[in-house]
């Protein structure tokens, strides 16, 4: 039989296993990934066209589409997002609206992305005659970004104490000012962490993206034009481990590989600087 | 002097009159925002189901859901094996990522040293910015070499190796949700249990823990759906083969396995390709039953 | 609102393009015309992908004010969006099917692709005969050693039921009998290789371009897998690669169909990819 003590000494143990096991395996991922990866990592590589038939070819245009499908995507279903937060965290009263948005909220949230890819093939690059393109992949991507956004902003905005806003109030500031001035700043790092975290899922998606932006990308590099093909790394890698023909096709996997955990790495660290000089400065 | 004082004052007026007019046009802004939440999943409905249910012209619902029998150029078109495989692995998949999940919060919440938290938030969250391809390449590369020494297996493609690798790719929302939620749990609750004696894993498992629940609940849910509706990495492990699966060493295929396999070459508006929407909506209905599902569990825990 | 800003985006990427092709890359090839212009959309067969791309490349780079844009997503994508006009040419590995016969597609044969049976690299056996191969693929030979090899379960891997490499596999060899279901099925040719590579005692098929040195190519009914083989009709593993265009093509469209049947395609990208030119065969 455990003592009270023994067990408590016992479960600790336990977790702090499972704590080391998952650094474990993540530095053993990483390690694996990179080590494979980083060599092939030259500005020639990351930054030059890709080929279909002689070695040596980059993967400048599908990094520059990941990002700039990330930014599209973003930048239309952020203040969607941010608006349904904030609706779900100040405003709603439990009625049948509420409960009927949070459940959708909920539900889009677990829509699988495979769904979303067929939805975003029937609507957008086959009724809309967008075809396989970067405006199509970005739309879809909406889809997925939306409800990861809302509820990471819900939760950031629940999080502020109730004391900023009944003070902005008390000084006689409106619902709206106190929203825009007092909740949203201070709720401002807990959304970025969800754009990071969403961002990460959305350069790594592959399964919507094949269906809705295709597997090819502009003639020129580095393209704005949204009607283009918007190959991202991700759906490269696939399409070189499905599909490909070069002949250093694995050296570029890998390649891509590392440079998607970088990229993310990156991410994290750019967002996480001025974030915690913000956090710092709010105390 | 007076007329300057006056202009502020009608300045200040319209200024405040603008200030109300924003609250009412924010607040309304915000509303629209979220009923769009709603139009977007129904639409999604509409769309996938509408495509779906075609199928139904050509294929009665009792042979879709209960036949294993799928040979679409023979007209037969039983869905049973991928909807066993699709819940075979995602049990697989929770009953190994879950416990890893929870552990993991408990340690990153109360446990883990603060340098070692530092870490861990964002190593979990790289974890999730992994793609899935890279995880199926992994698993395949491998995993599946490991268990064909290990265990003897002629492959390793089946339910088990999908599973684990799934299982690496959802810990990590039971982890966040999961660790949230025990965060959120008020201390004065644990500070109490602890001044009454109660050792720190006798007030986890029994002051923490069970307030805790209806935020794990909802992590180990959304993992659940991410596992039924992950595509990618369990297409490349499952082997993908239209046959009930009598061990989990066995191949067999999932909904999202079988879609993403014959989307491509399968004609759109035939039987066949409608019968692909019509597992997408079935996995769309799944998910919203999860959804139902917590909502269920919570709203009874809240009432006792 | 959204098509219009896309419009000018693309104008605006369009006027930059032209700005950088006349200031960078001058000299096209001899022989093109420079009359033409416009956009060729074109979707449909990841297996000829590799081809196709560079076939892209080549022509843009002869004729500036063509884009030509080529997807993936499958054979009958493919023939799905050139039946409903959302791309201009559709690319497929199968004939055309009743569904649409009467949708006035109009058939190219644009190359020969041969398939190989592969095993894993360790295996013994050298060549299957037609027998051989219909016991293995219908699930009667289940070891090894029924067919001169070591004493291994025989796993097979290869192709969904939509695929069109399958529906070769079971016009040539199989004729009436059919496939077992206890087998792994793969998506893409490069995925059955990868599988195979890894996998100990595997069989499949795949596109001859994608059988690398990670395997080992048999030689079916005794007769050793080459282009010569081919042409002088002693290897039967081959189906055609089609290009379907709705009604006869016309313009840029046509442009670019004669381009990649021309002989300097044909001859020197064809082959190089592991492809055998269509004017090689014998009628």
């Amino acid at each position: 039989m455990l003592t009270p003590k023994s067990a408590d000494k016992c479960m600790r143990t336990l977790f702090w296993g499972a704590g080391l096991f998952i650094l474990a395996l993540l530095a053993a991922f990483l390690i694996y990934l990179l080590a494979k990866g980083l060599p092939h990592l030259t500005p020639a590589f990351l930054f030059g066209k890709s080929s279909d038939i002689m070695a040596g070819g980059g993967i400048g245009g599908q990094l520059f589409n990941s990002f700039y499908l990330l930014l599209l995507s973003m930048v239309i279903s952020l203040p969607l997002a941010v608006g349904a937060g904030i609706y779900l965290a100040e405003y709603a009263r439990e009625t049948y609206l509420t409960k009927a948005i949070r459940l959708s909220v909920e539900s889009l949230a677990t829509v699988p992305s495979i769904v979303l890819g067929l939805f975003g093939m029937i609507l957008f690059t086959t009724q809309l005659h967008l075809g396989f393109s970067i405006a199509a992949g970005a739309l879809t991507l909406v889809l997925l970004n939306l409800p990861m956004l809302v509820r990471v902003t819900e939760e950031a905005i629940r999080t502020v104490p109730a004391t900023y806003e009944e003070a902005s109030i008390a000084l006689g500031a409106t619902k709206w000012q106190t929203i825009c001035r007092v909740v949203l700043p201070a709720a401002a790092p807990g959304i970025m962490t969800g754009v990071t975290l969403t961002a990460g899922r959305v350069l790594g998606e592959t399964a919507i993206l094949i269906f809705t932006a295709g597997t090819t990308t502009s003639r020129f590099l580095f393209d704005p034009d949204v009607t283009a093909g918007g190959e991202t790394l991700a759906v490269h890698l696939w399409y070189l481990m499905s599909a490909g023909l070069v002949p250093d096709r694995e050296a570029i996997s890998d390649g891509i590989g590392a440079t998607l955990i970088l990229a993310i790495l990156l991410f994290n660290l750019l967002l996480a600087l001025p974030l915690r000089a913000l956090s710092k400065r709010q105390g | 002097m007076t007329g300057r004082n006056n202009t502020t004052r009608t300045d200040a007026k319209s200024w405040h009159r603008r200030q109300l007019f924003f609250d009412k046009a924010g607040a309304y802004g915000v509303i629209a925002c979220s009923v769009l939440m709603t139009i977007l999943l129904f639409s999604i409905i509409f769309f996938v189901g509408r495509q779906g249910l075609l199928t139904f012209q050509a294929v009665s619902p009792i042979d879709f859901f209960f036949s294993a029998k799928w040979e679409p150029t023979a007209g037969a078109f039983g869905a049973a094996s991928f909807l066993a495989g699709s819940l075979l692995t995602t049990l697989v998949a929770i009953l190994l990522g879950a416990p890893l999940g929870l552990a993991g919060a408990i340690y990153l919440a109360q446990v883990a040293p603060p340098a070692i938290k530092k870490i861990l938030r964002p190593a979990v969250d790289l974890y999730v910015a992994i793609p899935s391809v890279v995880y199926g390449y992994m698993g395949l590369t491998l995993l599946l070499p490991f268990l064909r020494d290990n265990l003897g297996l002629p492959s390793g493609f089946g339910i088990f190796s999908a599973g684990v690798v799934l299982a690496i790719m959802i810990f990590p929302t039971v982890l966040s949700l999961s660790a949230d939620a025990i965060h959120a749990v008020p201390s004065p609750l644990e500070e109490g249990s602890i001044a009454l004696g109660a050792t720190w894993w006798q007030t986890l498992r029994h002051i923490t823990l069970p307030a805790a629940a209806p935020g794990i609940t909802t992590g180990i849910i959304l993992a659940m759906a991410r596992a039924v509706g992950e595509t990618m990495a369990v297409e490349m492990l499952i082997g993908n083969t239209p046959q009930l699966a009598t061990s989990l060493f066995q191949p067999t295929a999932t909904l999202t396995s079988n879609i993403v396999v014959e989307m491509g070459n399968t004609p759109f508006g035939s039987a066949w390709g409608n019968s692909l929407f019509l597992m997408a909506f079935v996995l769309l209905i799944l998910s919203l039953f999860l959804i139902l599902l917590v909502r269920h569990f919570s709203a009874r825990k809240e009432a006792a | 609102m959204f098509f219009k800003k896309t419009m000018l985006l693309a104008g605006a990427a369009l006027l930059s393009a032209s700005a950088l092709l006349f200031t960078g890359c001058g000299g096209g090839a001899a022989g093109t015309d420079a009359g033409l212009s416009g956009k060729i959309s074109a979707s449909g067969s990841t297996a000829l992908l590799p081809l196709l791309k560079p076939a892209q490349e080549e022509f843009q780079n002869a004729n500036k004010n063509v884009t030509v844009s080529i997807a993936g997503g499958g054979s009958f994508t493919g023939m799905n969006q050139v039946a409903e006009g959302s791309v201009d040419i559709g690319n497929s590995d199968v004939d055309l099917p009743e569904e649409y016969k009467d949708k006035g597609l109009v058939d190219h044969k644009v190359v020969v692709e041969p398939f190989v049976f592969i095993v894993d690299k360790e295996n013994p056996v050298k060549n299957l005969t037609k027998q051989q191969a219909i016991d293995i693929l219908t699930g009667k030979i289940t070891n090894w050693k029924d067919v001169g090899g070591s004493d291994q379960k025989i796993t097979l891997i290869h192709r969904a039921k939509s695929s069109g490499s399958r529906a070769t596999i079971q016009a040539v060899v199989l004729g009436s009998a059919s496939f077992t279901d206890d087998a792994i099925i793969q998506d893409s040719n490069g995925a059955v290789r990868t599988a195979i590579s890894t996998t100990p005692g595997s069989i499949g098929y795949v596109d001859a371009p994608y059988a690398d040195d990670s395997v080992k190519v048999l030689a079916y009914d005794g007769v050793e897998f080459n282009a010569q083989n081919i042409i002088d009709g002693k290897y039967m593993l081959y189906g055609y690669g089609h290009m379907y265009t709705k009604g006869e093509p016309t313009g840029a469209v046509k442009a670019f169909l004669d381009y990649v049947l021309s002989d300097a395609f044909q001859n020197s990208q064809v082959e190089k990819l592991g492809f055998i030119p269509v004017n090689k065969m014998k009628k």
